[in-house]
């Protein structure tokens, strides 16, 4: 029953805020529109037994992950600039079709194979707490792909680290230098 | 007080709703900030999907899979707002039709 006035409420929530996201013309009314978006999710999940990732949905992408965009959009200075024009002049039309005539197919296959099924209990999974059955499964069944995450965060750490780190004044000039010094050379 | 019990095919269309409207984002808009946040909005409308098998399924692995995209996502953001910055120091433009160097 309380499922249902949830899922009622944060569901609407969150298709109006992911279409007001497309649909804004200034990058940070997309991004503030987005945060609500995740944050309608993080109720969905809770509605559905995910307790943890509830939490985390709210502290990691509603939290951290938008500041990162927000401080990005403000950092870059784009949120006056929007950029109306179309490159391919129907380009708008068609891939209104293509996301229309994709949700309807999407919509039509989920209806027909789900339609019958039913929620079951996630207490037997969740009798230890909702937390300690996600580490148990992280720390066995999933152990391997949990190491290799760690190999990414910091790939993605150090990459992103030397893709918007700038030149220093010094790092130019020794530049110059070498190029000047092959030039010699040559 | 309502005759209806929500039931996994809601959660499964509203998924599919959220990643259709993430599609015609990354289509529609010229703006590469704006198009990276549609495709956080496809990544989370899979979340949902994952979150609702696991409690069709009756076992964790869905969410611990939910778990995982979110942690690639945050990766993903990372990197990509990387690019985006860099790009916009070399043509001072966040706009992807800008970013056609490689265009022959």
């Amino acid at each position: 029953m309380s499922e249902t006035i949830v899922f009622l409420i944060a569901g609407p929530i969150a298709l109006g805020s992911a279409l007001f996201i497309i649909m804004s013309k200034n990058a940070v009314h997309s991004a503030l529109w987005l945060i609500l978006n995740l944050m309608a999710l993080a109720v969905l999940f809770v509605d559905l037994d995910a307790q943890f990732l509830g939490v985390v949905q709210f502290i990691i992408y509603a939290g951290a992950i938008m500041v990162l965009f927000l401080f990005v959009i403000m950092l870059l200075g784009v949120t006056r600039e929007e950029l109306l024009g179309e490159a391919i002049p129907i380009q708008r039309v068609v891939s209104g079709i293509l996301g229309v005539a994709l949700a309807g197919t999407l919509v039509w296959i989920l209806l027909n194979a789900y339609d019958e099924s039913a929620f079951g209990s996630l207490a037997g999974a969740n009798s230890a707490g909702n937390v300690q059955g996600l580490g148990r499964l992280l720390f066995s069944k999933y152990i391997f792909p949990f190491e290799v995450t760690s190999i990414l965060l910091i790939v993605a750490a150090i990459g992103a680290m030397i893709l918007a780190r700038g030149r220093t004044e010094e790092e130019s000039a020794s530049e110059v230098e070498r190029h000047s010094g092959e030039d010699v050379r040559l | 007080m309502i005759g209806y019990a929500v039931s996994p095919a809601n959660f499964l269309v509203l998924g599919a709703l959220l990643f259709s409207i993430g599609v015609v984002g990354v289509l529609t808009r010229k703006n590469a900030l704006v198009m990276f946040m549609s495709i956080e909005l496809m990544l989370n409308a899979v979340n949902l999907t994952f979150v609702t098998f696991s409690k069709m399924r009756q076992n964790l692995d869905g969410q611990v899979l939910a778990f995982f995209v979110i942690v690639v996502a945050a990766a993903e953001a990372v990197v990509g707002l990387a690019i985006i910055v860099s790009i916009y120091r070399q043509k001072r433009s966040a706009s992807v039709d800008e970013a056609s160097s490689l265009k022959w």
